[in-house]
């Protein structure tokens, strides 16, 4: 078994274990740092001493055994704090220890375990560094250095984390039917943005940045067998695997944004995209659609032009109608001029910009300022265009994006 | 999203008459240990990436590189600027929540331990994701 292999096969292993030592102590937090433990001896062990017969339950079994050593120790602690505690009159029962263990595998465990690092009490950057961890099978210091901020600042990120759940006595159960599609919505989020977050790391900055996409992508897969019949879970999946195709192509040779007209098309990944397509074809006319679904629909038509110009904008747009209607999101209204741009000309499509910026929402963000640029260029206006580049310029946080920007600049005053 | 938090200092005569070498030492004890505090608590938030003071202009150095490429010095001329002296980098959830903690060091303890309010410019550091637009 080479490392790479053993490392996949515990961070397969880690929610199941996890999730049934939780079923059975009922302390998430103790729960946790026990499998971390138990998964850092496999990793120690395993290599020289070879592959238990059964490694899922040699990782159940050693956990368990750390958490009643930590539950012993913590038996025998207060039991001192008891005795203190009886002389002035107070008298705690001692902690049960728990019985010994049987590993039959329950699909709800995962779910459970994934919803509760989901919860919409945690803030999102604790949830997706609790996700990564519990979950994804991690350990602190790759979701540090995947997040580039220093150890100390994400284990203490995590251990707050189990602090609120522990703190707000969050059962480890399937959200009730109320609460099932709202807490699903918060779960999918997550992963979106752990995906998100590897995606938009610029070609310059380290790989462990990419393999946050790939992690996303292999959450969105996990959760997808755990909820074969989520269809924006399918959805989700989908737009990842779409968006991602493209991930190589999208940054230029001097780290600056290519925008999807621009790209190589043959360096998009098609086995990723017939993938995609195939998931989101086979989702849509189930009818339950959602969001995520529409947006990967969207991906799927563009990554099914061969050229730039042959990209099927009428369906694009009946697509972000779509989308805008569900969401009225801002940033979708946007999308949406576009694609409105491209059909029916610049005019119309600067015509839905004026609108949005009339109601404000996107006051201050780069985004309009680059698509008035860019719409400004097709009506060959081009002051107007290098004015609304370089106002967008001046306003992103997002180097290659500025980098991108800054290069329309200067195109368009030399010519 | 990344914050850095900038802490400067002015150097002419009337600002360095005030200045940290003209407080007594429990005010100067009392801000350091306020700056340790509050790193502390940065850092058990789980949002410190890193914390820097810098020493003082009076060694600083302008480079830039000569003609053969080598460094060459001028001195810099600390009477008349406002100079960086600290900084934090900090990974929060929203800017406003970069702003409160750029309150809170600005209310930072000076002479008599009250509050100095001092300005912290908070920048973005360019690591941004594209926002998510779902």
């Amino acid at each position: 078994m080479t490392p790479t292999d053993l490392e996949r096969l515990l961070r397969e292993l880690t929610p199941q274990v996890l999730g049934l030592v939780v079923r059975r102590c009922r302390d998430f937090a103790a729960a946790e740092d026990a499998v971390q433990e138990a998964l850092l001896a496999a990793a120690t062990q395993w290599p020289h001493e070879g592959l238990p017969e059964y490694p899922r339950a040699w990782l159940v079994q050693v956990a368990s055994r750390r958490l009643t050593d930590h539950i012993r120790s913590d038996v025998a602690r207060r039991r001192r704090e008891s005795i203190a505690a009886m002389e002035s009159g107070y008298v705690i029962p001692p902690a049960e220890i728990p019985d010994e263990v049987s590993v039959e595998v329950d699909n709800d465990d995962s779910l459970k375990l994934i919803y509760m690092c989901c919860h919409p009490s945690l803030s999102r950057s604790s949830a997706i560094a609790l996700t990564l961890r519990a979950v994804g099978g991690l350990t602190t210091n790759e979701i540090a250095r995947a997040f580039l901020v220093p150890d100390a600042t994400m284990a203490q990120r995590i251990s707050r984390a189990k602090q609120i759940i522990k703190d707000s006595e969050l059962p480890f159960q399937l959200p009730s039917a109320g609460e099932r599609h709202e807490r699903t919505a918060a779960v999918l989020h997550v992963l979106y943005l752990i995906f998100n977050e590897g995606y938009a790391a610029s070609a310059g900055e380290s790989l462990q940045r990419n393999d946050l996409a790939s992690e996303g992508m292999r959450l969105a897969r996990l959760l997808r067998a755990l909820m074969p019949d989520g269809a924006e879970v399918a959805g989700l999946l989908a737009l990842m695997l779409l968006t991602d195709a493209r991930r190589s192509a999208r940054i230029g040779p001097h780290g600056e944004a290519i925008p999807l007209d621009k790209q190589d098309r043959t360096q998009w990944d098609r086995a990723q995209i017939e993938e995609g397509v195939a998931l989101i074809s086979a989702t849509l006319p189930k009818g339950a659609v959602g969001p995520y679904q529409v947006q990967a629909a969207i991906a799927a038509v563009h990554d099914e032009a061969a050229r730039s110009e042959d990209t099927d904008w009428q369906q694009i747009l009946a697509l972000y109608s779509i989308l805008h209607r569900m969401s009225g999101n801002p940033v979708v209204r946007l999308n949406h001029a576009i694609a409105a741009a491209m059909v029916h000309g610049p005019a119309t499509g600067l015509a839905l910009l004026a609108q949005l910026e009339a109601d404000g929402a996107l006051k201050g963000h780069h985004r309009l300022d680059a698509v008035r640029g860019h719409l400004k260029e097709m009506s060959g206006d081009r002051e107007g265009a290098i004015t609304g580049y370089l106002a967008a310029a001046s306003r992103t946080a997002n180097l290659p994006e500025r980098n991108f920007l800054l290069e329309q600049v200067a195109r368009l005053r030399n010519k | 999203m990344k914050f850095i938090l900038m802490m400067g200092m002015k150097t002419d005569a009337a600002s360095a008459s005030k200045g940290i070498m003209t407080w007594p030492k429990e005010d100067i004890q009392a801000h350091i240990g306020f700056m340790m505090s509050f790193n502390k608590q940065l850092k058990e938030a789980g949002e410190l990436v890193s914390a820097e003071g810098l020493a003082w202009p009076n060694e600083a150095k302008l480079v830039k590189a000569g003609k053969d490429g080598r460094p060459v010095t001028d001195g810099v001329f600390p009477e008349s600027k406002e100079f960086l002296i600290g900084f934090w980098i900090i990974d929060v959830e929203s800017a406003e929540r970069a702003y409160a903690v750029a309150a809170q060091a600005s209310s930072a303890p000076g002479p008599g331990g009250a509050p100095l309010n001092m300005p912290i410019e908070v920048r973005q550091v360019m690591s941004g994701p594209p926002e998510d637009f779902a």
